[in-house]
């Protein structure tokens, strides 16, 4: 079973990164919301310092949406999800191997690139530590929270948007102990530990729940 | 009545009070004819749910 | 009456015609009453006359949670028995929910105005029911995606659920980015120390409020039932004429 997991999930991965994969434009997109910030708002460096944690998670957050509809979807059309779903391997198991691709292949080059992209919104080196490590410890919940949407997506023909939709209100939680986290290693004198770990507790939450959710989705738009 | 400084606010929240349920309360009864007026229109096509003449004679 | 009976749809449409009429009567003199006494309250120490928007705000509130605790029990009822009648509740309750949720937003910004100098402010009671408001529209956006009822159903089915699980966390978060944000409370809302002659008139308006949602509910059931039976009809109308 675990052999076929890691093949499940190093063909996703594989997948990911050939032609037509679509893996890496997260980043860029990622790269292209951070940009447009600083024309919002005008190049006031101050302001965007201090909104930067926030751009950061935003646009994190929007980018690992962006994918998302893809997970089980393309499985869906070319028909091995209708493979997958015969094994006789767990489809939550499954599900959570699909979902590790797609974070190995959105969500950690988000994490790579945020340091980066940190440093153009003029962030100091304690905030970019934190706002790094909040992300790496919180866009596996986005993916897996996502994972749901993705499955209950999957026969929608137009299913990207709708995805993001039902589960951007799902992610607020994140989204807040991210950004607190992150503010809180700076300015506040509140303790950074406390936001980190809700991050961190919500990520194990979404990583059982988010399989087991769009294992059933996947099986209910089966029946 | 007299509502002080902010009789405005208070009259436009029963105001809105009154037009989200009663369009609520519009949709709900729309929606029932409708649906009646649909399922006179098959019946009288004679397309009843199962005692329906069928086409092929079954 | 075991739950089994209401699974025949003739049966339901029979109680349905039975309880909507009376409900609705109920609903009608419970507002009515309501309305009276909440013209007739003394105003408030603090909050002043616009203690009566209170009246419909918070019975809103509370509707629209009980109409997501509806659809969440429902739900179970999709997914575990697979009772026919469940997801047409759900699917029913989904619209008056967000309505009412709609209505209490639209009744706190303008209670807002008046108290807090601005018709939206970022308190974590205000910003948790918009989430809850974001939900319900996704939920209703689902039910349109997806043409074939009994699919729908159990997609709805598993994002209600885990919308419900995720609410309480939602609302936690909520409170602690605010005390983040806004150390100071700007005012402690009800609270057990409401004066009687102001709690009547909630109470009596929570009741109506209650009703009137019983009596919509039943009936947006009754219209869903109606719909899938127009909808397999034309199925069979269609099918007899490729027969042909």
């Amino acid at each position: 079973m675990i052999a076929a997991l890691r093949a499940v999930l190093a063909r996703d991965v594989t997948l990911a990164f050939r032609v037509g994969g679509g893996g890496g434009i997260g980043v860029v997109f990622f790269l292209a919301v951070v940009t447009i910030v600083p024309f919002a708002v005008g190049p006031d460096l101050p302001l965007i310092a201090r909104i930067g944690p926030a751009v950061l998670w935003i646009g994190a957050l929007l980018a690992s949406l962006l994918g998302l509809d893809r997970i089980f979807a393309a499985d869906h059309e070319d028909g091995s999800l209708d493979l997958l779903l015969i094994t006789p391997i767990p489809l939550e198991a499954i599900a959570a191997a699909k979902g590790v691709a797609h974070w190995i292949t959105t969500g950690l080059p988000l994490v790579v690139a945020a340091p980066l992209l940190g440093l153009l919104l003029g962030l100091e080196p304690q905030a970019l530590a934190a706002a790094t490590a909040t992300l790496l410890v919180g866009t596996p919940a986005l993916t897996f929270l996502g994972l749901i949407g993705a499955a209950l997506g999957v026969a929608m023909p137009r299913g990207g948007l709708l995805v993001a939709v039902l589960i951007l209100p799902l992610t607020i939680p994140i989204l807040i102990f991210g950004v607190a986290a992150t503010t809180a290693a700076v300015t506040d004198p509140l303790p950074f530990g406390t936001p980190f770990k809700l991050i961190a507790a919500l990520s194990l939450a979404s990583f059982v729940l988010g399989p087991i959710a769009a294992a059933a989705a996947l099986r209910q738009l089966r029946d | 009545m007299d509502f002080g400084a902010h009789a405005g606010f208070i009259l436009a929240a029963y105001g809105a009070a009154a037009i989200i349920l009663g369009l609520l309360v519009l949709w709900v009864l729309l929606d029932h004819r409708a649906q009646r007026r649909a399922l006179a229109a098959l019946e009288a096509r004679g397309i009843g749910r199962r005692s329906g003449p069928r086409a092929d004679g079954t | 009456m075991a739950l089994l009976d209401l699974a025949n749809p003739h049966r339901f449409l029979a109680l349905a015609r039975a309880f909507i009429p009376t409900l609705a009567l109920i609903a009608a003199v419970l507002l009515a009453l309501g309305l009276v006494l909440g013209f007739r309250a003394p105003p408030d120490y603090q909050q002043g006359e616009t203690v009566r928007i209170m009246f419909i705000h918070v019975p809103a509130a509370w509707i629209a949670l009980g109409a997501y605790s509806l659809m969440a029990i429902s739900t179970l009822g999709t997914l575990v028995w697979r009772h026919p009648l469940a997801d047409v509740a759900a699917k029913a309750a989904a619209p008056i929910g967000a309505a009412f949720c709609l209505l209490c937003l639209v009744t706190g910004a303008l209670w807002g105005r008046p108290m807090w100098g601005a018709y939206w402010v970022w308190d974590a009671r205000l910003t948790s029911v918009l989430v809850l408001f974001l939900i319900y529209l996704g939920i209703l956006a689902l039910w349109r995606a997806i043409e074939d009822p009994g699919q729908a159903g159990r997609a709805v089915a598993i994002l209600t659920l885990v919308g419900f699980l995720n609410v309480p966390i939602i609302k936690f978060s909520v409170d602690w980015w605010n005390t983040l944000h806004q150390p100071a409370s700007v005012f402690r809302a009800g609270g057990p120390t409401i004066h009687p002659a102001l709690l009547t008139p909630l109470v009596i308006t929570a009741a109506g409020f209650g009703a009137l949602f019983l009596a919509l509910h039943l009936a947006a059931m009754r219209n869903e039932i109606l719909r899938r039976r127009v909808r397999s009809l034309r199925l069979i109308a269609a099918a007899d004429v490729e027969a042909r």
